[in-house]
Protein backbone atom coordinates (compact mmCIF):
# COMPACT_ATOMS: atom_id res chain seq x y z
CA UNK A 1 0.00 0.00 0.00
CA UNK A 2 2.39 2.92 1.19
CA UNK A 3 5.75 2.26 -0.13
CA UNK A 4 7.47 2.03 3.17
CA UNK A 5 8.91 -0.95 4.32
CA UNK A 6 7.67 -2.54 7.66
CA UNK A 7 9.94 -4.36 9.34
CA UNK A 8 9.26 -6.73 12.25
CA UNK A 9 5.86 -6.87 14.25
CA UNK A 10 4.31 -3.30 14.84
CA UNK A 11 5.52 -1.63 18.42
CA UNK A 12 3.13 -2.11 21.20
CA UNK A 13 1.29 0.10 22.86
CA UNK A 14 0.92 -0.30 26.74
CA UNK A 15 -0.39 2.96 27.42
CA UNK A 16 -4.13 1.62 27.06
CA UNK A 17 -6.81 3.36 25.03
CA UNK A 18 -8.97 5.95 26.97
CA UNK A 19 -11.82 3.44 28.15
CA UNK A 20 -8.06 1.78 30.06
CA UNK A 21 -7.61 5.21 31.34
CA UNK A 22 -11.44 5.47 33.08
CA UNK A 23 -11.33 2.15 34.07
CA UNK A 24 -8.59 2.94 36.08
CA UNK A 25 -9.74 6.09 37.59
CA UNK A 26 -13.17 4.14 38.60
CA UNK A 27 -10.93 1.54 40.44
CA UNK A 28 -8.96 4.42 42.21
CA UNK A 29 -12.12 5.92 43.38
CA UNK A 30 -14.02 2.46 44.68
CA UNK A 31 -10.83 1.67 46.58
CA UNK A 32 -10.90 5.23 48.02
CA UNK A 33 -14.32 4.74 48.89
CA UNK A 34 -13.97 1.01 50.75
CA UNK A 35 -10.90 2.12 52.40
CA UNK A 36 -13.15 5.20 53.40
CA UNK A 37 -15.64 2.53 55.10
CA UNK A 38 -13.15 0.70 55.96
CA UNK A 39 -11.89 4.11 58.33
CA UNK A 40 -15.16 5.12 59.13
CA UNK A 41 -16.39 1.86 60.99
CA UNK A 42 -12.97 1.65 62.91
CA UNK A 43 -13.56 5.94 63.86
CA UNK A 44 -16.90 4.56 64.90
CA UNK A 45 -16.06 2.40 67.73
CA UNK A 46 -12.94 4.67 68.42
CA UNK A 47 -15.80 7.74 69.10
CA UNK A 48 -18.10 5.43 70.94
CA UNK A 49 -14.92 4.06 73.31
CA UNK A 50 -13.45 7.92 73.59
CA UNK A 51 -16.38 9.08 74.97
CA UNK A 52 -17.69 6.48 77.19
CA UNK A 53 -13.89 6.95 78.28
CA UNK A 54 -13.72 10.68 78.36
CA UNK A 55 -16.93 11.06 80.35
CA UNK A 56 -16.53 8.10 82.83
CA UNK A 57 -13.18 8.27 83.43
CA UNK A 58 -13.28 10.72 85.86
CA UNK A 59 -15.20 8.12 88.60
CA UNK A 60 -13.32 5.49 87.61
CA UNK A 61 -11.53 4.75 90.46
CA UNK A 62 -10.66 1.99 93.03
CA UNK A 63 -13.06 3.17 95.04
CA UNK A 64 -15.98 2.90 92.45
CA UNK A 65 -14.89 -0.58 91.87
CA UNK A 66 -14.39 -1.59 95.27
CA UNK A 67 -16.96 0.09 97.59
CA UNK A 68 -20.97 -0.81 97.64
CA UNK A 69 -23.30 2.34 96.25
CA UNK A 70 -24.42 4.93 99.36
CA UNK A 71 -27.77 5.87 100.39
CA UNK A 72 -29.41 8.76 97.59
CA UNK A 73 -28.02 12.15 98.62
CA UNK A 74 -24.52 10.92 98.98
CA UNK A 75 -21.08 11.07 97.45
CA UNK A 76 -18.81 8.32 97.03
CA UNK A 77 -19.59 4.92 97.08
CA UNK A 78 -18.75 2.05 93.94
CA UNK A 79 -20.65 -0.44 92.13
CA UNK A 80 -19.32 -3.32 93.95
CA UNK A 81 -22.29 -5.27 94.15
CA UNK A 82 -23.48 -4.90 90.87
CA UNK A 83 -20.22 -6.48 89.81
CA UNK A 84 -20.35 -8.77 92.06
CA UNK A 85 -23.97 -9.64 90.70
CA UNK A 86 -22.93 -9.61 87.03
CA UNK A 87 -20.30 -11.93 87.75
CA UNK A 88 -22.95 -14.25 89.09
CA UNK A 89 -25.68 -13.64 86.61
CA UNK A 90 -23.24 -14.34 83.64
CA UNK A 91 -21.37 -17.43 85.77
CA UNK A 92 -24.92 -18.90 86.53
CA UNK A 93 -25.89 -18.40 82.96
CA UNK A 94 -22.93 -19.81 81.47
CA UNK A 95 -23.14 -23.00 83.31
CA UNK A 96 -26.68 -23.32 82.13
CA UNK A 97 -26.36 -22.60 78.05
CA UNK A 98 -22.69 -23.99 77.31
CA UNK A 99 -23.74 -27.97 78.09
CA UNK A 100 -26.80 -27.64 76.48
CA UNK A 101 -25.22 -25.86 73.61
CA UNK A 102 -22.62 -28.04 73.13
CA UNK A 103 -25.23 -31.14 73.40
CA UNK A 104 -27.19 -29.96 70.74
CA UNK A 105 -23.87 -29.24 68.23
CA UNK A 106 -22.86 -32.46 68.81
CA UNK A 107 -26.01 -33.79 68.18
CA UNK A 108 -26.22 -31.11 64.96
CA UNK A 109 -23.11 -32.24 63.60
CA UNK A 110 -22.75 -35.54 64.49
CA UNK A 111 -25.36 -37.92 64.72
CA UNK A 112 -28.92 -35.77 63.21
CA UNK A 113 -29.83 -36.82 59.70
CA UNK A 114 -29.06 -33.67 57.93
CA UNK A 115 -32.77 -32.32 57.30
CA UNK A 116 -33.38 -32.78 60.95
CA UNK A 117 -30.02 -31.19 62.12
CA UNK A 118 -31.24 -28.06 59.50
CA UNK A 119 -34.76 -28.04 61.35
CA UNK A 120 -33.00 -27.62 64.63
CA UNK A 121 -30.54 -24.99 63.72
CA UNK A 122 -33.15 -23.03 61.99
CA UNK A 123 -34.88 -22.62 64.97
CA UNK A 124 -31.61 -21.82 66.74
CA UNK A 125 -31.19 -18.83 64.51
CA UNK A 126 -34.87 -18.08 64.53
CA UNK A 127 -34.58 -18.27 68.74
CA UNK A 128 -31.45 -16.05 68.17
CA UNK A 129 -33.27 -13.28 66.28
CA UNK A 130 -35.80 -12.42 69.34
CA UNK A 131 -35.80 -9.49 71.15
CA UNK A 132 -34.07 -9.64 74.02
CA UNK A 133 -36.70 -7.78 76.02
CA UNK A 134 -39.29 -10.24 74.80
CA UNK A 135 -37.51 -12.93 76.27
CA UNK A 136 -37.31 -10.94 79.36
CA UNK A 137 -40.76 -11.05 79.33
CA UNK A 138 -41.75 -14.62 78.67
CA UNK A 139 -39.13 -15.58 81.76
CA UNK A 140 -41.23 -12.77 83.82
CA UNK A 141 -44.22 -14.83 82.92
CA UNK A 142 -43.08 -18.02 84.17
CA UNK A 143 -40.59 -17.33 86.85
CA UNK A 144 -41.51 -13.54 88.24
CA UNK A 145 -45.10 -13.10 88.09
CA UNK A 146 -47.03 -14.35 91.41
CA UNK A 147 -43.47 -14.48 93.11
CA UNK A 148 -40.53 -12.27 93.50
CA UNK A 149 -37.66 -11.08 91.08
CA UNK A 150 -34.31 -13.34 91.61
CA UNK A 151 -31.28 -13.34 90.41
CA UNK A 152 -32.21 -16.67 88.89
CA UNK A 153 -34.43 -15.83 86.56
CA UNK A 154 -32.64 -13.49 85.79
CA UNK A 155 -29.82 -15.81 84.46
CA UNK A 156 -32.45 -18.03 83.04
CA UNK A 157 -33.42 -15.36 80.84
CA UNK A 158 -29.65 -14.91 79.70
CA UNK A 159 -28.83 -18.57 79.56
CA UNK A 160 -31.80 -18.51 76.82
CA UNK A 161 -30.06 -15.67 75.04
CA UNK A 162 -26.82 -17.52 75.29
CA UNK A 163 -28.02 -20.78 74.52
CA UNK A 164 -28.41 -20.26 70.20
CA UNK A 165 -24.64 -18.63 70.33
CA UNK A 166 -23.04 -21.03 71.57
CA UNK A 167 -25.07 -24.40 70.46
CA UNK A 168 -24.12 -22.49 66.02
CA UNK A 169 -20.50 -21.25 67.08
CA UNK A 170 -19.90 -25.20 68.45
CA UNK A 171 -21.19 -26.23 65.53
CA UNK A 172 -19.22 -24.57 63.30
CA UNK A 173 -16.31 -25.42 64.63
CA UNK A 174 -17.38 -29.14 65.24
CA UNK A 175 -17.97 -29.33 61.02
CA UNK A 176 -14.60 -28.24 60.70
CA UNK A 177 -13.41 -30.87 62.19
CA UNK A 178 -11.45 -33.14 59.94
CA UNK A 179 -13.08 -36.13 58.84
CA UNK A 180 -9.75 -38.53 58.46
CA UNK A 181 -9.21 -37.98 62.34
CA UNK A 182 -13.15 -39.11 62.40
CA UNK A 183 -12.20 -42.27 60.49
CA UNK A 184 -8.82 -43.07 62.31
CA UNK A 185 -11.07 -43.32 66.05
CA UNK A 186 -14.03 -45.38 64.09
CA UNK A 187 -11.30 -47.56 62.41
CA UNK A 188 -9.76 -48.52 65.79
CA UNK A 189 -13.32 -49.55 66.72
CA UNK A 190 -14.06 -46.94 68.75
CA UNK A 191 -17.98 -46.24 69.87
CA UNK A 192 -19.05 -42.87 68.87
CA UNK A 193 -19.63 -40.94 72.07
CA UNK A 194 -16.08 -41.97 73.05
CA UNK A 195 -14.69 -40.80 69.82
CA UNK A 196 -16.83 -37.13 70.06
CA UNK A 197 -15.66 -36.57 74.31
CA UNK A 198 -12.11 -37.78 74.02
CA UNK A 199 -11.38 -37.34 70.66
CA UNK A 200 -13.42 -34.11 69.29
CA UNK A 201 -13.81 -32.25 71.73
CA UNK A 202 -10.52 -31.84 73.43
CA UNK A 203 -9.34 -30.97 69.43
CA UNK A 204 -11.79 -28.32 69.14
CA UNK A 205 -11.49 -26.66 72.16
CA UNK A 206 -10.08 -23.85 71.55
CA UNK A 207 -12.67 -23.28 69.12
CA UNK A 208 -15.40 -24.26 71.67
CA UNK A 209 -13.86 -21.25 74.17
CA UNK A 210 -13.42 -19.34 72.05
CA UNK A 211 -17.70 -19.63 71.05
CA UNK A 212 -18.43 -19.55 74.79
CA UNK A 213 -15.98 -16.09 75.43
CA UNK A 214 -17.81 -14.22 72.82
CA UNK A 215 -20.91 -16.05 74.12
CA UNK A 216 -20.37 -13.94 77.35
CA UNK A 217 -19.08 -11.07 76.21
CA UNK A 218 -22.64 -10.75 74.38
CA UNK A 219 -24.75 -11.40 77.89
CA UNK A 220 -22.59 -9.26 80.20
CA UNK A 221 -23.99 -6.04 78.98
CA UNK A 222 -27.48 -7.21 78.15
CA UNK A 223 -30.25 -5.08 79.59
CA UNK A 224 -33.64 -6.06 79.16
CA UNK A 225 -34.12 -9.67 80.14
CA UNK A 226 -32.42 -8.40 83.30
CA UNK A 227 -35.12 -5.55 83.75
CA UNK A 228 -37.67 -7.43 83.92
CA UNK A 229 -36.22 -10.52 86.54
CA UNK A 230 -33.80 -8.86 88.65
CA UNK A 231 -34.08 -4.83 88.94
CA UNK A 232 -35.68 -4.20 91.97
CA UNK A 233 -33.04 -4.58 94.20
CA UNK A 234 -33.80 -4.23 98.21
CA UNK A 235 -30.46 -4.15 99.78
CA UNK A 236 -27.22 -1.74 99.04
CA UNK A 237 -24.65 -4.23 99.43
CA UNK A 238 -22.64 -7.12 98.02
CA UNK A 239 -25.01 -10.31 98.22
CA UNK A 240 -25.20 -13.59 96.38
CA UNK A 241 -28.20 -14.96 97.19
CA UNK A 242 -29.89 -15.72 93.70
CA UNK A 243 -33.11 -16.33 95.02
CA UNK A 244 -33.26 -12.55 95.07
CA UNK A 245 -32.69 -10.25 92.40
CA UNK A 246 -29.48 -9.58 92.25
CA UNK A 247 -27.71 -6.12 91.33
CA UNK A 248 -25.98 -5.80 88.07
CA UNK A 249 -24.29 -3.75 85.77
CA UNK A 250 -26.42 -3.04 83.14
CA UNK A 251 -29.75 -2.13 85.29
CA UNK A 252 -27.30 0.00 87.56
CA UNK A 253 -26.14 2.22 84.45
CA UNK A 254 -29.91 2.57 83.72
CA UNK A 255 -31.20 3.71 86.58
CA UNK A 256 -27.98 6.01 87.71
CA UNK A 257 -28.77 7.92 84.32
CA UNK A 258 -32.35 8.61 85.32
CA UNK A 259 -31.47 9.74 88.90
CA UNK A 260 -31.15 13.75 89.65
CA UNK A 261 -27.70 13.29 90.78
CA UNK A 262 -24.94 14.69 88.33
CA UNK A 263 -22.69 12.23 90.64
CA UNK A 264 -24.72 9.77 89.49
CA UNK A 265 -24.55 10.05 85.99
CA UNK A 266 -20.73 10.43 86.21
CA UNK A 267 -21.04 7.02 87.35
CA UNK A 268 -23.06 5.53 84.87
CA UNK A 269 -20.50 6.61 82.28
CA UNK A 270 -18.00 4.83 84.02
CA UNK A 271 -19.46 2.00 84.99
CA UNK A 272 -20.42 1.89 80.89
CA UNK A 273 -16.89 2.19 80.82
CA UNK A 274 -15.83 -1.13 82.76
CA UNK A 275 -18.58 -3.25 80.24
CA UNK A 276 -16.74 -1.69 77.31
CA UNK A 277 -13.79 -2.82 79.15
CA UNK A 278 -15.00 -6.49 79.57
CA UNK A 279 -16.24 -6.82 76.46
CA UNK A 280 -12.72 -5.99 74.81
CA UNK A 281 -10.91 -7.56 76.85
CA UNK A 282 -13.18 -11.22 76.43
CA UNK A 283 -12.72 -10.72 72.68
CA UNK A 284 -9.04 -10.61 72.45
CA UNK A 285 -8.58 -13.75 75.25
CA UNK A 286 -11.44 -15.28 72.34
CA UNK A 287 -8.98 -14.38 69.66
CA UNK A 288 -6.13 -15.68 71.33
CA UNK A 289 -7.95 -19.12 71.78
CA UNK A 290 -9.22 -19.30 68.27
CA UNK A 291 -5.53 -19.02 66.83
CA UNK A 292 -4.02 -21.29 68.83
CA UNK A 293 -6.79 -23.49 68.26
CA UNK A 294 -6.59 -23.14 64.31
CA UNK A 295 -2.42 -23.51 64.84
CA UNK A 296 -3.41 -26.58 66.46
CA UNK A 297 -5.06 -28.27 63.98
CA UNK A 298 -3.39 -27.25 61.34
CA UNK A 299 -0.38 -29.43 62.70
CA UNK B 1 -17.40 -65.52 68.51
CA UNK B 2 -15.57 -62.51 68.02
CA UNK B 3 -16.13 -61.27 71.24
CA UNK B 4 -14.99 -64.62 72.97
CA UNK B 5 -11.68 -64.66 70.96
CA UNK B 6 -10.95 -61.26 72.09
CA UNK B 7 -11.53 -61.54 75.53
CA UNK B 8 -9.41 -65.03 75.28
CA UNK B 9 -6.99 -62.63 74.11
CA UNK B 10 -6.94 -59.98 77.05
CA UNK B 11 -6.97 -62.78 79.61
CA UNK B 12 -3.42 -63.99 77.89
CA UNK B 13 -1.97 -60.56 77.94
CA UNK B 14 -2.65 -59.82 81.37
CA UNK B 15 -1.43 -62.77 82.65
CA UNK B 16 1.97 -62.86 80.66
CA UNK B 17 2.70 -58.81 80.74
CA UNK B 18 6.71 -59.21 81.72
CA UNK B 19 8.72 -56.65 83.42
CA UNK B 20 9.84 -54.70 80.15
CA UNK B 21 12.97 -52.54 82.67
CA UNK B 22 14.96 -55.12 82.80
CA UNK B 23 14.15 -57.26 79.82
CA UNK B 24 13.82 -54.54 77.44
CA UNK B 25 15.65 -56.47 74.65
CA UNK B 26 14.38 -60.41 75.71
CA UNK B 27 10.94 -59.52 74.84
CA UNK B 28 11.03 -60.96 71.59
CA UNK B 29 8.96 -57.97 69.59
CA UNK B 30 7.54 -60.99 67.04
CA UNK B 31 6.36 -63.40 69.78
CA UNK B 32 3.82 -65.50 67.66
CA UNK B 33 0.27 -65.15 69.09
CA UNK B 34 -2.04 -67.70 69.30
CA UNK B 35 -5.08 -67.58 67.02
CA UNK B 36 -3.29 -65.14 64.62
CA UNK B 37 -4.06 -65.59 61.26
CA UNK B 38 -7.72 -66.01 59.70
CA UNK B 39 -8.51 -65.11 56.25
CA UNK B 40 -11.51 -63.17 55.05
CA UNK B 41 -13.73 -64.85 52.55
CA UNK B 42 -16.49 -62.00 50.16
CA UNK B 43 -19.10 -63.77 49.09
CA UNK B 44 -21.60 -62.28 46.71
CA UNK B 45 -20.56 -58.37 48.01
CA UNK B 46 -22.21 -55.30 46.34
CA UNK B 47 -21.68 -52.17 47.46
CA UNK B 48 -24.01 -48.94 46.75
CA UNK B 49 -23.10 -45.59 47.44
CA UNK B 50 -26.96 -44.18 47.35
CA UNK B 51 -28.57 -45.71 44.09
CA UNK B 52 -24.75 -46.22 42.19
CA UNK B 53 -23.59 -49.45 42.42
CA UNK B 54 -19.77 -49.30 43.30
CA UNK B 55 -18.83 -53.11 44.04
CA UNK B 56 -21.81 -55.44 41.87
CA UNK B 57 -20.85 -58.73 43.14
CA UNK B 58 -17.30 -59.86 45.06
CA UNK B 59 -16.50 -63.42 45.86
CA UNK B 60 -12.53 -63.79 46.89
CA UNK B 61 -10.88 -64.84 49.84
CA UNK B 62 -8.12 -63.64 51.03
CA UNK B 63 -5.51 -66.23 52.55
CA UNK B 64 -4.60 -65.90 56.60
CA UNK B 65 -0.93 -65.06 57.14
CA UNK B 66 -0.36 -63.51 53.28
CA UNK B 67 -0.42 -60.28 51.68
CA UNK B 68 -3.01 -59.61 49.25
CA UNK B 69 -3.31 -56.74 46.82
CA UNK B 70 -5.85 -54.96 45.23
CA UNK B 71 -4.69 -53.35 42.17
CA UNK B 72 -6.77 -51.40 39.67
CA UNK B 73 -7.56 -47.67 37.80
CA UNK B 74 -9.04 -44.86 39.48
CA UNK B 75 -12.88 -45.72 39.96
CA UNK B 76 -12.28 -49.60 40.10
CA UNK B 77 -13.77 -49.99 43.79
CA UNK B 78 -10.66 -50.90 45.28
CA UNK B 79 -11.21 -48.80 48.09
CA UNK B 80 -14.54 -49.08 48.91
CA UNK B 81 -14.21 -53.36 48.64
CA UNK B 82 -11.43 -52.47 51.48
CA UNK B 83 -13.59 -50.22 53.24
CA UNK B 84 -16.22 -52.59 53.26
CA UNK B 85 -13.76 -55.41 54.80
CA UNK B 86 -14.18 -53.58 58.36
CA UNK B 87 -17.89 -52.05 57.61
CA UNK B 88 -16.06 -48.38 57.22
CA UNK B 89 -18.06 -48.56 54.09
CA UNK B 90 -21.62 -47.82 55.50
CA UNK B 91 -20.10 -44.69 58.03
CA UNK B 92 -20.29 -42.78 54.69
CA UNK B 93 -23.95 -41.24 54.15
CA UNK B 94 -26.10 -42.69 51.42
CA UNK B 95 -24.07 -46.03 51.44
CA UNK B 96 -24.82 -49.15 52.04
CA UNK B 97 -23.39 -53.52 51.43
CA UNK B 98 -25.01 -56.39 50.90
CA UNK B 99 -23.29 -59.77 50.78
CA UNK B 100 -21.29 -61.55 52.79
CA UNK B 101 -18.15 -61.10 54.58
CA UNK B 102 -16.87 -63.63 56.78
CA UNK B 103 -13.91 -63.30 59.18
CA UNK B 104 -13.09 -67.34 59.54
CA UNK B 105 -16.48 -68.35 59.53
CA UNK B 106 -18.26 -65.76 60.96
CA UNK B 107 -20.41 -63.37 59.09
CA UNK B 108 -19.57 -59.49 59.69
CA UNK B 109 -22.58 -58.33 58.52
CA UNK B 110 -24.54 -60.93 60.20
CA UNK B 111 -27.23 -60.16 62.53
CA UNK B 112 -26.17 -59.54 66.12
CA UNK B 113 -22.14 -58.96 65.29
CA UNK B 114 -21.48 -55.26 67.18
CA UNK B 115 -20.01 -53.13 64.36
CA UNK B 116 -17.32 -51.20 66.41
CA UNK B 117 -15.99 -54.91 67.77
CA UNK B 118 -15.88 -55.85 64.12
CA UNK B 119 -13.68 -52.63 63.63
CA UNK B 120 -11.66 -53.29 66.38
CA UNK B 121 -10.61 -57.04 65.06
CA UNK B 122 -10.11 -55.68 61.50
CA UNK B 123 -7.75 -52.75 61.65
CA UNK B 124 -7.36 -50.11 58.87
CA UNK B 125 -4.45 -47.97 58.03
CA UNK B 126 -4.99 -44.90 55.33
CA UNK B 127 -3.87 -42.87 52.94
CA UNK B 128 -2.71 -39.95 55.01
CA UNK B 129 -1.16 -40.91 58.27
CA UNK B 130 -4.28 -39.50 60.39
CA UNK B 131 -2.46 -39.66 64.32
CA UNK B 132 -4.56 -38.03 66.62
CA UNK B 133 -3.50 -33.84 67.12
CA UNK B 134 -3.60 -33.38 70.46
CA UNK B 135 -1.91 -36.68 71.70
CA UNK B 136 1.33 -37.73 72.30
CA UNK B 137 2.85 -40.59 70.60
CA UNK B 138 2.32 -42.89 73.57
CA UNK B 139 -1.42 -41.55 74.04
CA UNK B 140 -1.80 -42.15 70.44
CA UNK B 141 -0.82 -45.90 70.19
CA UNK B 142 -2.47 -46.14 73.05
CA UNK B 143 -5.89 -44.61 71.80
CA UNK B 144 -7.61 -47.80 70.77
CA UNK B 145 -6.50 -49.39 74.22
CA UNK B 146 -7.41 -46.84 76.82
CA UNK B 147 -10.78 -45.96 75.16
CA UNK B 148 -11.32 -49.45 75.35
CA UNK B 149 -10.82 -49.81 79.07
CA UNK B 150 -7.45 -51.07 79.47
CA UNK B 151 -5.11 -49.53 82.09
CA UNK B 152 -1.94 -49.53 83.94
CA UNK B 153 1.51 -51.95 83.20
CA UNK B 154 -0.30 -53.63 80.70
CA UNK B 155 -1.12 -50.71 78.68
CA UNK B 156 2.18 -49.64 78.46
CA UNK B 157 3.48 -53.17 77.75
CA UNK B 158 1.17 -53.45 74.70
CA UNK B 159 2.46 -49.71 73.46
CA UNK B 160 5.70 -50.63 74.00
CA UNK B 161 5.63 -53.63 72.25
CA UNK B 162 3.43 -52.18 68.98
CA UNK B 163 6.19 -49.15 69.01
CA UNK B 164 8.89 -52.70 68.34
CA UNK B 165 7.12 -54.46 66.41
CA UNK B 166 6.36 -51.28 63.69
CA UNK B 167 10.29 -50.27 64.13
CA UNK B 168 9.67 -47.31 65.68
CA UNK B 169 10.81 -47.71 69.17
CA UNK B 170 14.62 -46.62 68.64
CA UNK B 171 13.61 -43.46 67.47
CA UNK B 172 10.99 -42.38 69.83
CA UNK B 173 11.64 -43.91 73.27
CA UNK B 174 12.83 -40.92 74.70
CA UNK B 175 10.25 -38.77 73.59
CA UNK B 176 7.01 -40.58 74.30
CA UNK B 177 5.47 -37.37 75.42
CA UNK B 178 6.01 -35.53 72.93
CA UNK B 179 2.83 -34.65 70.63
CA UNK B 180 2.38 -37.14 67.70
CA UNK B 181 2.15 -34.57 65.14
CA UNK B 182 5.65 -33.66 65.32
CA UNK B 183 6.97 -36.87 63.93
CA UNK B 184 7.62 -37.14 59.88
CA UNK B 185 5.12 -38.06 57.51
CA UNK B 186 7.04 -41.88 57.41
CA UNK B 187 7.18 -41.83 61.23
CA UNK B 188 3.70 -40.59 61.27
CA UNK B 189 2.21 -43.58 59.19
CA UNK B 190 4.34 -46.21 61.19
CA UNK B 191 2.39 -44.87 64.33
CA UNK B 192 -1.14 -45.41 62.73
CA UNK B 193 -0.03 -48.98 62.31
CA UNK B 194 1.57 -48.94 65.78
CA UNK B 195 -1.85 -47.87 67.06
CA UNK B 196 -3.51 -50.18 64.62
CA UNK B 197 -1.86 -53.44 65.97
CA UNK B 198 -2.05 -52.65 69.38
CA UNK B 199 -5.46 -53.57 70.24
CA UNK B 200 -4.19 -56.88 68.41
CA UNK B 201 -6.58 -57.36 65.06
CA UNK B 202 -6.72 -60.21 63.22
CA UNK B 203 -6.46 -58.26 59.99
CA UNK B 204 -5.08 -55.18 58.74
CA UNK B 205 -6.50 -53.54 55.87
CA UNK B 206 -4.32 -50.85 54.22
CA UNK B 207 -5.56 -48.34 51.72
CA UNK B 208 -2.39 -47.20 49.91
CA UNK B 209 -0.39 -46.78 52.43
CA UNK B 210 3.15 -45.73 51.32
CA UNK B 211 1.44 -43.51 48.28
CA UNK B 212 1.87 -40.32 50.28
CA UNK B 213 5.85 -41.35 51.29
CA UNK B 214 9.48 -40.52 50.08
CA UNK B 215 10.98 -43.58 48.65
CA UNK B 216 13.07 -44.44 52.19
CA UNK B 217 9.36 -44.31 54.04
CA UNK B 218 7.87 -46.33 51.35
CA UNK B 219 10.63 -49.12 51.79
CA UNK B 220 10.17 -49.65 55.48
CA UNK B 221 6.60 -49.74 55.40
CA UNK B 222 6.83 -52.30 52.91
CA UNK B 223 9.43 -54.40 54.79
CA UNK B 224 6.87 -53.74 57.86
CA UNK B 225 4.12 -55.78 55.56
CA UNK B 226 6.50 -58.01 55.28
CA UNK B 227 7.08 -58.91 59.42
CA UNK B 228 3.31 -58.36 60.53
CA UNK B 229 1.70 -61.19 58.01
CA UNK B 230 3.64 -63.43 60.23
CA UNK B 231 0.62 -62.30 63.06
CA UNK B 232 -1.87 -61.09 60.68
CA UNK B 233 -3.61 -61.39 57.26
CA UNK B 234 -2.88 -58.15 55.62
CA UNK B 235 -4.61 -56.60 52.48
CA UNK B 236 -3.34 -53.69 50.36
CA UNK B 237 -5.04 -51.31 47.92
CA UNK B 238 -2.11 -49.95 45.91
CA UNK B 239 -1.94 -47.76 42.56
CA UNK B 240 2.04 -48.50 42.71
CA UNK B 241 2.02 -52.27 40.83
CA UNK B 242 5.90 -52.51 41.29
CA UNK B 243 4.62 -51.81 44.92
CA UNK B 244 1.91 -55.14 44.55
CA UNK B 245 5.01 -56.86 43.07
CA UNK B 246 6.77 -56.32 46.48
CA UNK B 247 5.09 -57.09 49.13
CA UNK B 248 2.24 -59.44 47.38
CA UNK B 249 1.89 -62.79 47.65
CA UNK B 250 -1.36 -62.83 45.93
CA UNK B 251 -2.71 -60.09 43.60
CA UNK B 252 -6.48 -59.15 42.66
CA UNK B 253 -7.27 -56.96 39.65
CA UNK B 254 -10.27 -54.90 40.25
CA UNK B 255 -12.26 -53.06 36.97
CA UNK B 256 -15.84 -51.03 37.15
CA UNK B 257 -16.70 -52.36 40.45
CA UNK B 258 -15.61 -56.25 39.05
CA UNK B 259 -13.35 -58.71 40.07
CA UNK B 260 -11.20 -59.66 37.10
CA UNK B 261 -8.36 -61.50 38.26
CA UNK B 262 -7.00 -63.21 41.02
CA UNK B 263 -3.63 -65.40 41.23
CA UNK B 264 -0.28 -65.41 42.46
CA UNK B 265 1.28 -62.28 41.87
CA UNK B 266 3.62 -63.43 39.50
CA UNK B 267 1.00 -64.84 37.02
CA UNK B 268 -1.23 -61.42 37.65
CA UNK B 269 2.28 -59.83 36.23
CA UNK B 270 4.03 -62.14 33.90
CA UNK B 271 1.04 -64.24 32.41
CA UNK B 272 -2.52 -62.71 32.82
CA UNK B 273 -5.42 -64.73 31.96
CA UNK B 274 -8.14 -61.64 31.18
CA UNK B 275 -7.29 -59.61 28.51
CA UNK B 276 -8.16 -56.57 30.35
CA UNK B 277 -5.14 -57.50 33.27
CA UNK B 278 -2.61 -57.73 30.31
CA UNK B 279 -3.46 -54.51 29.27
CA UNK B 280 -3.46 -52.99 32.62
CA UNK B 281 -0.43 -54.13 33.83
CA UNK B 282 1.70 -53.42 30.73
CA UNK B 283 0.42 -50.35 31.30
CA UNK B 284 -2.44 -50.03 27.74
CA UNK B 285 -4.73 -47.51 30.73
CA UNK B 286 -5.36 -46.84 33.64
Amino acid sequence: MSGKPIDGPPPLLLTGTPGERRRRLVDKLMTLLARLAAWLAVAVLAIVVGSVFVKGIGAFNLDFLTKNPVPFGQTGGGIADSIVGTAILVALATVMAVPIGFLIAIYTSEFARPSVANTVRFALDILNGIPTIVIGIFVFGVLVAGHTQSGFAGAVALAIVMLPLTARSAHEVLTLFPSSLREAGLALGLKRWRIVLRIMLPTAAGGLITGVVLGIARIAGETAPLLFTTSIFSNFGITTNVSQALPNIPVTIFTLSESPSPADHEQAWAAALLLILMVLILSVVARTFHERSRNRLRG
Amino acid sequence: MILSRIRQRNKQNSASSPDTSAADQAVPADAPREGAGHPVTVEGLHAYYGKSEALKGIDIEFEANRVTAIIGPSGCGKSTLIRCLNRMHEVTPGAHAEGKVKLGDVDIYGAGVDVTTVRRVIGMVFQKANPFPTMSIFDNVAAGLKLGGVRGENLRDRVHRSLRSVGLWDEVKDRLDTPGIGLSGGQQQRLCIARTIAVEPEVILMDEPASALDPASTLKIEELMDELKARYTIVVVTHNMQQAARVAATTAFMLNGELIEHGPTSEIFTNPKDERTERYVTGKFG
